[in-house]
């Protein structure tokens, strides 16, 4: 290490400290905006120091879940550099190995909107582009924006940098065309295809002539089997599948898991379609860096849910389940495992509009809500807009009387809790901000460990 | 009684949460006992005029606004002979852009207009993203606010003389400087606002149901029954004020 980076070091841990103690945070990104402020170099140098190189994961969707499974397949025998807790900007991405000092390997999950320029520094020798779905478009922009953006990020990379994409998404797919080696994941099971494309569809025109497609399969938003009747813009050979699916309720998941390597059965201990999707990237992915067949099978059996995403949190007698909502495409699958599992009674449903959970709230509108409020009792919509979620969920069929309206999330809480039975678990439907600050009510009250010390 | 509500684009422009200003527009009607008939008009249907006493052109990315573009400009005439025939409009980010004369993308790419709205759009460097509030006189005496949400590379200048939806009072607006937000002609309503618009303000709703309401009839617009609206007024109200701390920055 140069003397300066090692004084830079120093100060920034120093600042880790100083956030901690100050309770600002749990210092997972301070360290990394004084680094970045004192040498926005000193991240391409931290990088360079891992032995393994490193691995980065971007989507709209799944990437903390994605990249949580590959971690636990990794995990027993690398010493990883892993940005657990989500924090996916550069400066995240500077805290993360700052902090692993003596990591071998860093897998790191990144923003879309930050992959060009994590990507310019870390100089991964392999990346995941897992899918595209419109999200916070005050935020990221449209979703053609983001994919250019990612294109200039490989094109500017290495040809020996492993590509690992998701063929069922049209536009990610796309990206691995022109690069040989590149490996494809995607689903394979039709019975379990959506009966048609979801409203928030998102690309269902053909990236290169701009018909609609054919889809001989949708599995979650515009991700399955398509084809392009005008130019033949297909679907491309898959190389990691999931086939043979069968989901058990709330509880778990099963499928056979198709790799290069071999052929095998997972039962993933997370419930849902999208989080198959989850499982088959981080297969992928973990592939790519060698892990084998039994490695990969034994790290996502074992698997336990990242943070906030289908979380279960005790409280005392009763218990919470956070499924974190933040876009159309993220929510209908929430939308849609719950309903599978046997909707739950109640609800307590948080929506913010900080800049982190999107600041245009019209996303709630182009959620399916309607199959999960038909069977909702009581729905207790609280966070910063509270007023506007109640009002679509009245338009989700919801009538007034069902509704508590309760901007105040510790107080919801705190009546979601009194609704619930002893021994029942309140399902608990936050954005982003809203996840943040129900956890740190639950670790106020004892109940969980705070989320830099874990996992 | 029956309205006839022709959707253009639905499979197309829809990016934000357009189909809330529709279900809106159904409930409401519903509460006063009318029907809703929603049709979908989109690439390469006939659009008659006077088979519809509303519209609505919703928004789209810019992709899917260049898909459209070419059909809607064919479309043109006809848009214009049903407002000048007094059906209702509402048209709603890029559906406002598309039914003024033109747009001029960042990149190039011109884009054919209706030429409904006497305004043109150009795309600007940088966008205009936040919270708005406008206060709008649509009928003599009567002025209201509209809280919404703007999201837009386009400049839109209207033309001398021609009539800004509203004032605003917070947010960027049309093209961030005039001051202003939106265009009417005749009973035809464009906005950059989304939200989407209408279920936060409901009497924009209202007004244009009223109106489409007279074209079914051939009669005047009529007085709509008041609703409660609690919900729609807390949730009018936390916009607003969003629009006030925090809209028309860049």
């Amino acid at each position: 290490m140069s003397a300066r980076l090692a004084v830079e070091t120093l100060a920034a841990r120093a600042a880790a400290r100083l956030s901690r103690l100050a309770r600002t945070g749990g210092g997972t990104t301070i360290p990394g905006k004084l680094l970045w402020k004192l040498d926005p170099g000193a991240i391409d140098a931290l990088a360079a120091r891992l032995p393994q190189g490193a691995a980065l994961v971007s989507a709209t969707n799944g990437k903390t879940t994605t990249t949580a499974m590959v971690a636990a397949i990794l995990g027993p025998r690398t010493r990883l550099a892993w940005n657990h807790s989500g924090a996916n900007l550069v400066s995240g991405v500077a805290s993360t190995l700052l902090a692993q000092r003596d990591a071998e390997l860093g897998l790191l999950e990144v923003d879309e909107g930050a992959l060009v320029e994590v990507a310019r520094r870390v100089r991964p020798r392999a990346l995941l582009l897992g899918n595209l779905f419109r999200d916070q478009l005050d935020r990221y922009g449209e979703l053609e924006l983001v994919a250019g953006r990612w294109r200039a990020t490989l094109a500017a990379l290495p040809d020996d940098t492993a590509l690992v994409v998701n063929g069922d998404d049209p536009q990610v797919g796309d990206l691995g065309r022109d690069r040989p080696g590149t490996l494809a994941f995607g689903l394979d099971d039709p019975s379990r295809a959506l009966p048609a494309l979801p409203h928030a569809a998102d690309s269902r025109h053909c990236v290169r002539c701009g018909r609609p497609y054919d889809f001989a399969a949708a599995y979650v938003g515009h991700l399955g089997d398509y084809r392009c009747p005008a130019c033949g813009h297909a679907r491309p050979q898959l190389d990691v599948v999931a086939r043979d699916i069968e989901l058990h309720g709330l509880d778990s998941a099963s499928f056979e898991l198709v790799l290069p390597a071999g052929t095998v059965r997972v039962r993933l201990p997370l419930p849902g379609l999208y989080n198959i999707y989850n499982a088959v990237g981080a297969a992928a992915l973990a592939h790519s860096l060698g892990a084998s067949l039994d490695e990969i099978r034994t790290g996502l059996e074992g698997f336990g849910a990242a943070f906030g995403r289908f979380e279960r949190i005790v409280a005392g007698d009763k218990s919470l389940l956070v499924l974190l909502v933040k876009n159309p495409a993220g929510a209908n699958e929430v939308v849609r495992t719950l309903v599978e599992g046997g909707a739950p009674p109640l609800l307590l449903v948080a929506l913010n509009d900080a800049i982190a959970d999107g600041q245009d709230v019209s996303w709630i509108w182009d959620v399916d809500l309607e199959p999960l409020l038909e069977r909702t009792e009581r729905l207790i919509a609280s966070g910063g807009r509270a007023a506007e979620l109640a009002l679509r969920c009245t338009y989700g069929g919801l009538v007034e009387e069902a509704l508590e309206v309760e901007p105040d999330l510790a107080r919801a809480l705190r009546r979601g809790l009194e609704l619930t039975p002893p021994g029942g678990e309140l399902v608990v439907l936050p954005t982003y901000t809203a996840m943040l600050a129900l956890r740190d009510l639950v670790t106020e009250q004892g109940l969980v460990r705070p989320y830099w010390e874990s996992p | 009684m029956r309205i006839r509500v022709g959707h253009l684009y639905p499979d197309y422009l829809n990016i934000y949460a357009d189909r809330g200003n529709i279900a809106v527009f159904a409930r409401r009607a519903a509460l006063r006992g009318h029907e809703l008939d929603v049709s979908g008009v989109s690439v390469g249907d006939e659009l008659r005029p006077g088979e519809h006493d509303l519209l609505y052109v919703g928004g789209g990315q810019d992709r899917e606004q260049l898909l459209v573009a070419p059909d809607l400009a064919a479309k043109g005439a006809a848009v214009q002979e049903a407002v000048a025939g007094g059906a209702a409009l509402l048209a709603v980010c890029g559906g406002y852009q598309l039914l003024g004369r033109g747009y001029l993308g960042f990149h190039g790419e011109d884009m054919p207009g209706v030429g409904l709205f006497p305004h043109e759009t150009v795309a600007g460097d940088r966008r205009m993203i936040g919270d708005v509030l406008l206060e709008c006189e649509l009928e003599p005496g009567e002025r209201k606010t509209l809280a919404g949400f703007e999201n837009h590379a386009g400049r839109t200048r209207l033309d001398a003389g021609a009539e800004p939806l509203g004032r605003v009072l917070a947010g960027f607006g049309n093209d961030g400087e005039s001051g202003y937000e939106g265009c009417r002609v005749d009973h035809a309503v464009g906005t950059y606002l989304h939200g989407p618009l209408l279920p936060r303000n409901p009497w924009l709703a209202d007004w244009l149901l009223s109106q489409a309401l007279a074209h079914a009839t051939g009669g005047e617009p009529p007085e709509l029954e008041p609703l409660p609206d609690e919900l729609e007024a807390q949730a009018h109200a936390v916009s607003a004020q969003r629009a006030r701390d925090r809209g028309g920055r860049f």
